[in-house]
């Protein structure tokens, strides 16, 4: 058994980042992301890390510096939560664009509004098409893990696309966890220095952000459409490389008593985690009943999560946020239209529960699966609505 | 401009670092400023655009006229994408990940990009001291999506979204004053110039690269397109706007206030005014009222020189 701390998970974060050899951290603090640039900040202060922490006057230029780090070839970092993504969100979209591979962490907290700092995938799920790789992660020891196996990902010549970790606020950024700190040595062997592809400089002038006429434009899209889905044999490799070395080998998507499954519960992030007592539970009453766990939303793993549920009769997608007006929350709508195809597709049922914060308990999870398969539950609605 | 100046203009680099086969109008006097600009820098740049006029008429995919590194992001964060080329540069310097090397680091923007939705990033920036170079290209509007007005719009001028009309007489508000607002970030070194006066220009982005920390540059940036002028005109218009004291040249080193290109008496206002489009509709009353508010200006200026001046004796 390797030796394990317990660490808060933010700090935990802030810890992986520090190991990374981070040149540029660009970060505006909102809760529950605090605690990490906090942390980071303190590193700098104590010349822990050798790097710039620039205390940007908001999320928008935080972004925008870290566009300007990586185009000179620093190794740069961020996080965020909610409206920072929001405000930001008009340049996360360029970052990719560019082709630049930046790591973000997105400790996932609800949109106003109403306010609330409180957890859900209402931040997340408004930039679906910004075009990064989106990676939901649902444990501290998978955070930390995320930090190296991202940068490995993000500046793989054969990938060159911003990552984002998503993890859980509070439920999971604020909890004490107990966790395998990396050692640096270890580290060194699986994340290479950061040697960027191409770099403002003026030995090698190069034009960055040139605009598309329409005889280019579709063009440009194809191009970066192909980069998110040619990455994803670059994500599994980046996977199997960090198995190798540490022992922890992770998946797109990770089935959990889904072979003889009838009825399968889809969740996204530390969800993932109390669905799993439940599904342990029904199993325990002779349910056939199992779990999938989505670590890969982009690119979206189509095959590995059709391999899963491919005949199982029910689906059960665990949301967190609305798609107001729309087809069921936007992974189930999206997991729809991912099935569509398929000869035995499942029913979806759209659980969109966990709004701003809202615990869901192993009990509600049961109560789910009984309205699924009865059928008495309506296809799409959020759940657990007080009367 | 006396001889020894016309001389000094011909003495220029030849080299130009934006390439000719640009797409700006006839007579852009804010291509010429930037042309300009780039010339002082020389070839150690690198320069941070916000989307507007000049973005526009340098790059289009696949082609580029910028003979330096440059990137374009968005319109209102030149700034901030400047600060992290600035942070990275000196962090990859120390860690020795790339050879020691001054380059100077830059971000350039229009009014708009500038005075209006880039104010916040601009200020972040100059506040974090990064040390860059701030090119401000104030044609007095949004150019680039067909003249419309800006906070950088001066008093009475007629724009697509401050039209002169029968009840309302153009532009209601003043000028915003962006080296004031940048001056007060109290940065080493803040000044205006215009292309018409090259070399004032050139010495002003020489002082600004070389200074410690953050440097801001206002340039006016002569538009005839959006100004009602003809092409030919561009050079003589921005001599008028500094003669008439319209657009006064000073700059504002360490705090201290120096007019660059100073006038024993300003010239009428109306030979400004009269030949531009933009101002033909104005009536005398407005006129007297941009005159007040113009010697008010230069008055003020001339004090805070000859305060500076006393100071430094
Ligand atoms: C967030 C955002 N809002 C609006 C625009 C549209 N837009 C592009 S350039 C521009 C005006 C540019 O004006 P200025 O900065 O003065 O530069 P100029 O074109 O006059 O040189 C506007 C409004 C945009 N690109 N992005
Ligand atoms: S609109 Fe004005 S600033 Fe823009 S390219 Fe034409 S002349 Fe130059
Ligand atoms: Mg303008």
């Amino acid at each position: 058994m390797k030796k394990r701390v317990g660490l808060e998970v933010s700090y935990a974060a802030a810890e992986a980042v520090k190991r990374c050899n981070v040149d540029v951290i660009a970060a505006y603090p909102i809760t529950p992301q605090t605690h990490i640039v906090e942390r980071l900040s303190e590193f700098v202060a104590n010349g822990e890390l050798d790097a710039a922490f620039v205390p940007v006057e908001s999320e928008h230029s935080a972004m925008s510096l870290c566009i300007g780090s990586q185009a000179v070839g620093a190794r740069s970092f961020t996080c965020t939560s909610s409206q920072g993504l929001a405000l930001m969100s008009e340049i996360v979209y360029i970052t990719a664009s560019l082709r630049l591979p930046l790591v973000m962490m997105l400790v996932n907290r609800s949109l106003s509004g109403p306010l609330s700092i409180w957890n859900d995938h209402s931040d997340v799920m408004a930039v679906r098409d910004c075009g990064w790789i989106q990676l939901f992660v649902r444990n501290g020891q998978e955070v930390f893990d995320h930090a190296f196996i991202s940068y490995k990902i993000a500046e793989d010549h054969g990938v060159l696309l911003p990552v984002m970790i998503n993890f859980d606020g509070f439920i999971l950024s604020h909890m004490f966890e107990p966790m395998e700190l990396v050692e640096p040595a270890v580290i060194e062997r699986y994340l290479p220095p950061y040697n960027p592809k191409y770099v403002l400089h003026p030995d090698q002038p190069l034009t960055m952000g040139a605009f598309a006429m329409p005889a280019v434009f579709t063009e440009a899209k194809k191009a970066q459409d192909e980069a998110l889905r040619q990455s994803y044999p670059h994500i599994l490799r980046a996977w199997q490389d960090w198995g190798d070395l540490t022992g922890r080998y992770y998946d797109p998507v990770e089935g959990f008593w889904t072979e003889d499954a009838e009825t399968i519960f889809v969740a996204l992030g530390s969800f993932g985690e109390t669905a799993g007592e439940a599904v342990k539970a029904l199993r325990e009453r002779g349910e056939q009943v199992g779990l999938l766990n989505l670590r890969l939303w982009r690119p979206f793993p189509f095959e590995a999560f059709a391999r899963v549920v491919e005949g199982v009769r029910n689906l059960i997608v665990l949301d967190r946020a609305v798609s107001y007006g729309g087809p069921g929350g936007p992974v189930a709508g999206e997991i729809r239209s991912a099935l569509y195809n398929l000869e035995n597709r499942p029913q979806v049922y759209s659980f969109v529960s966990g709004l701003g914060g809202r615990d869901v308990t192993v009990q509600d999870y049961m109560a789910m699966f009984t309205g699924a398969i009865s059928g008495e539950a309506p296809r799409d609605g959020i759940f657990g609505v007080r009367g | 401009m006396n001889d020894a100046g016309l001389y000094a203009v011909k003495s220029l680099p030849k080299k130009e670092y934006l390439a000719p086969g640009h797409r700006s109008c006839p007579g852009c006097g804010e291509v010429l400023a930037v042309r300009l600009v780039h010339k002082a820098l020389g070839r150690n740049t690198i320069t941070a655009s916000a989307t507007g006029c000049m973005e526009i008429v340098s790059s289009p995919f696949p082609l580029t006229s910028w003979e330096i590194p440059w990137i374009h992001v968005a319109f209102e964060n030149a700034a901030a994408v400047a600060g992290g080329i600035e942070a990275a540069l000196k962090v990859l310097q120390r860690k020795g990940k790339i050879a020691p090397k001054e380059i100077n680091v830059v971000a350039m923007a229009g009014d708009g990009g500038t005075a209006d939705i880039g104010l916040q990033a601009l200020s972040g920036a100059l506040e974090r001291g990064h040390d860059f170079l701030y090119v401000c290209y104030d044609n007095e509007a949004y150019m680039n999506t067909g003249v419309q007005r800006s906070s950088a719009t001066p008093f009475g001028a007629h724009t697509t979204t401050s039209p002169a009309g029968t009840a309302v007489p153009g532009q209601i508000t003043w000028k915003k004053n962006m080296p004031e607002i940048v001056a007060a970030h109290k940065i080493p070194y803040v000044a205006t110039a215009t292309p018409s006066y090259p070399l004032d220009l050139i010495n002003k982005i020489e002082k600004g690269a070389a200074a410690e920390g953050p440097a801001y540059v206002h340039i006016l940036s002569v538009c005839p397109t959006g100004w009602g002028i003809g092409s030919a005109e561009t050079i003589k218009i921005g001599r008028l706007a500094v003669q008439t004291g319209f657009f006064p040249l000073y700059e504002v080193e360490d705090g201290a206030y120096k007019i660059t290109v100073d006038c024993a008496e300003l010239l009428p206002l109306e030979r400004y005014l009269q030949p531009q489009g933009r101002f033909r509709h104005l009536s005398e009353e407005l006129i007297a009222q941009l005159r007040r508010r113009v010697f008010e200006q230069w008055a003020e200026l001339k004090r805070r020189a000859a305060l500076s001046a006393s100071a430094a004796r």
